[in-house]
């Protein structure tokens, strides 16, 4: 039978504690990996590890954390800034993310606020679809 | 991971798992320090010897191609001491591997208990994600490594020489 959006959850919930050693309580549907969860670049190859066994999925890194392949493309950075072209790619490899509060300052060091557990929870529903 | 704290494989299933031992000997000067007249292995030295373990294990699994490195420790809890005279068998297994990394699970036991557990995670540095370019030679596995291998009976290709 086909998990639903809150088991999903639950599962990613339980794969970011043990992954971050973060309280059941921190992990929301609006946390943010990075700014909220205390996640590391190490953190991220964790979680994909860990919700390719949670989930029976594999995971290429790039396909949940695509961002590293643009920010090393000229055409998509200008003055430490995503152009409209980076913007637009990086919202077509992350289909399953939020982007409206991202648009108003596309900073690269912005980009780490797109990972939230919401994120997360899609792209498994995507997925698993 | 240019000083050898294991001493011998005694197991060795290439991209699997492993089991190494070390023998703990009143020799070792940290152990006159810790503590003082009550001497017992450093949990952070058996963190070390999991470390050694697992990561040769992982290197092997791409023939030492990658520098495998520490990059985090998931899980470190400890149940009993290990005292002089003890030999602790280092059990360390590969849950997942990948191109950029490697994730192990892995106990130490002595004799019939179980010391501690241990989970780690090993960065294939060269695929770090920021692209930052690492000296070509493999710093990681040096030709110490090749021996430990060798001495225990695992085929080992030739590393580079410590620097």
């Amino acid at each position: 039978m086909a998990m639903s959006r809150d088991e999903i959850f639950k599962e990613v919930q339980g794969v970011l504690v043990d992954a971050l050693g973060v309280d059941e309580e921190e992990v929301t549907p609006e946390a943010k990996l990075m700014g909220d969860l205390g996640a590391e670049s190490i953190d991220f190859l964790d979680i994909v590890f860990r919700m390719e066994k949670a989930f029976g999925l594999k995971i290429p890194r790039e396909e949940l954390f695509p961002a590293e392949n643009i920010i090393t493309n000229k055409d998509y950075i200008s003055n430490g800034k995503l152009t409209h072209l980076g913007i637009e790619e990086l919202r077509k490899r992350m289909p399953h993310t939020d982007f409206n509060a991202f648009v108003d300052d596309p900073s690269i060091s912005k980009i780490g606020d797109l990972f939230t557990v919401d994120v997360l929870v899609n792209f498994v529903e995507g997925k698993l679809k | 991971m240019r000083w050898i704290w294991i001493d011998k494989f005694i197991e060795f299933n290439s991209g699997q798992n492993a089991v190494a031992i070390k023998n703990v000997t009143m020799a070792e000067d940290h152990l006159h320090d810790n503590f003082p007249g009550f001497p017992i292995m450093p949990e952070c030295l058996m963190i070390e010897a999991m470390a050694q373990t697992a990561g040769i294990l992982v290197g092997q699994a791409r023939n030492f191609k990658e520098k495998v490195i520490l990059a985090k420790i998931n899980k470190a809890v400890f149940f009993h001491y290990v005292r002089p005279g003890d030999t602790i068998k280092i059990h360390a297994s590969i849950v997942s591997i990948a191109p950029e990394a490697a994730s192990t699970s892995g106990k130490i036991t002595c004799g019939d208990e179980t010391i501690g557990e241990i989970d780690l995670m090993f960065s294939h540095i060269d695929q770090n994600l920021a692209g930052k370019q690492f000296p070509q030679e493999n710093f990681v596995f040096t030709d110490l490594f090749a021996v430990v291998l060798r001495a225990s009976g695992i085929d080992a290709p030739g590393l580079g020489a410590a620097q």
